[in-house]
């Protein structure tokens, strides 16, 4: 079994999107470090735009995600209402 | 020399404040929005009773006939505090700003035509005073209720009414002249078409019940007026005359949208607390309802004419469906 995994800094924003990946993904493991908070999802990881507007309490365009965004690992599939990652070709 | 840099994880003691952490737990980071709302409400050493009200104690639950376990039960889905609050609204001001140059740069107010640009004044200036309304009634929810998450979007929501009362007044200004806002006054004092809402208005100012006058301001008298107004009267006089006008009412359209969705969560929130507390809100808001109705309708035969008895009754249902979707009976 392979882990997809994404990280943020650590601030306002990237708290709601975290908790949305939570919420969404059970078997999300969430690592504090300095400055940097990571996720890592067996197998994939979903993100969905509903979840995190309602985190935030705004609207919320995926693609602003990228503002927060250190790094990543797995194949990316997205659309406007989801952000997935997966190890699938 | 040979120098090892390594990252070293200092662990805060503390996520936050103890007052937070008693509500979130002491393992969370809190948001903004939590430190700046959840436990804030003083509840104690009062020391005195307020002369001007000897029955209570300055800020006491027991203003309103609705009962909470925990008045911060209440959350607001958009999560405002000061900061987030004035961005949000800064960013739609910039919007209408921008909207209200290009009128008046074009000089689209002056080749608006004349009968309807009349029509929109006599509906729209007078409105200013019921925002001003608005704004003292919200005021008076944000001084006498209890518990930060219910009342401090309040008072956003009264500055946000002084600012739609602002835009009326520009609306009139552009349209018409200094004189515009003298007539629209004379109509709103003694204009047969405006009394019952004016008396509406002016009995709301004197309700006691912070949660009764949230019920018939915020959730009753706009859930009804912000439709009627910039939703059907907009599209009758974008479809007669095009949508100059329109483009000047869009801080109140998208503004409606969002406020409702803070008003139907609290609703929803007191509703769910118990039995007793949807029954009396559910009171509240027919009786409400009705007399809205009845200050309503001749604003709207004014404006709407023969159309307006089916746009009040599509208004009135979308918003029955709206108070059931609360967890309302009516």
């Amino acid at each position: 079994m392979s882990t997809v995994f994404i990280a943020f800094q650590t601030n306002e924003t990237s708290r709601g999107i975290v908790e949305a990946i939570e919420d969404d993904n059970p078997n999300a493991v969430v690592s504090e470090m300095p400055a940097l908070v990571k996720v890592d999802v067996p197998d994939s990881m979903t993100i969905r735009r509903s979840t995190v507007e309602e985190k935030l309490g705004r609207r919320f365009d995926l693609q602003e995600m990228h503002v927060h965004l250190i790094t990543l690992s797995g194949h990316i599939d997205e659309s406007d209402d989801e952000f997935n990652l997966s190890w699938k070709q | 020399m040979q120098i090892d840099l390594r990252t070293v994880t200092i662990k805060p003691i503390r996520q936050t404040f103890t007052h937070i952490a008693d509500r979130i737990g002491p393992d969370k980071a809190a948001s903004r929005y939590q430190e700046a709302t959840l436990n804030v409400q003083a509840d104690a050493n009062f020391h005195y009773r307020p002369t001007w009200d000897p029955d209570h104690e300055i800020f006491d639950a027991s203003r309103s006939a609705l009962v909470m376990k925990d008045w911060y039960a209440f959350k607001d889905p958009r999560q405002y505090y000061y900061a987030t609050y004035t961005i949000a609204r800064a960013r739609m001001q910039e919007t209408a700003e921008a909207d209200f140059e290009f009128i008046e740069r074009r000089g689209l107010a002056d080749t608006f035509n004349s009968a309807a640009a009349q029509k929109a004044l006599d509906l729209l200036v007078p409105l200013r005073h019921v925002a001003w309304g608005s704004n003292m009634n919200n005021s008076s929810i944000c001084a006498y209720g209890y518990g930060t998450s219910f009342t401090a979007p309040c008072i956003f929501q009264a500055m946000d009414q002084l600012g739609i009362a602002q835009y009326l007044t520009r609306v009139g200004l552009l349209f018409g002249d200094a004189g515009t806002l003298d007539d629209a006054k004379q109509a709103w004092t003694t204009g047969a078409e405006w009394q019952e809402l004016r008396r509406y208005v002016e009995d709301t100012l004197v309700l006691q019940d912070p949660v009764e006058l949230f019920v018939a301001q915020n959730l009753v008298l706009d859930g009804l007026l912000f439709p009627l107004v910039y939703e059907k009267f907009d599209a009758a006089l974008t479809a007669e005359a095009g949508p100059t006008v329109s483009m000047l009412l869009r801080f109140q359209a998208d503004w409606f949208a969002e406020t409702s969705r803070w008003v139907d969560a609290t609703i929803k929130t007191a509703a769910g607390e118990s039995a007793a507390n949807a029954a009396l809100l559910s009171g509240w808001v027919a009786a409400w309802r009705d007399r809205a109705v009845t200050a309503l309708s001749p604003v709207m035969d004014m404006a709407l004419g023969a159309d307006a008895p089916a746009a009040l009754a599509d208004v009135v249902s979308a918003f029955d469906a709206r108070a059931a979707k609360c967890g309302l009976a009516i």
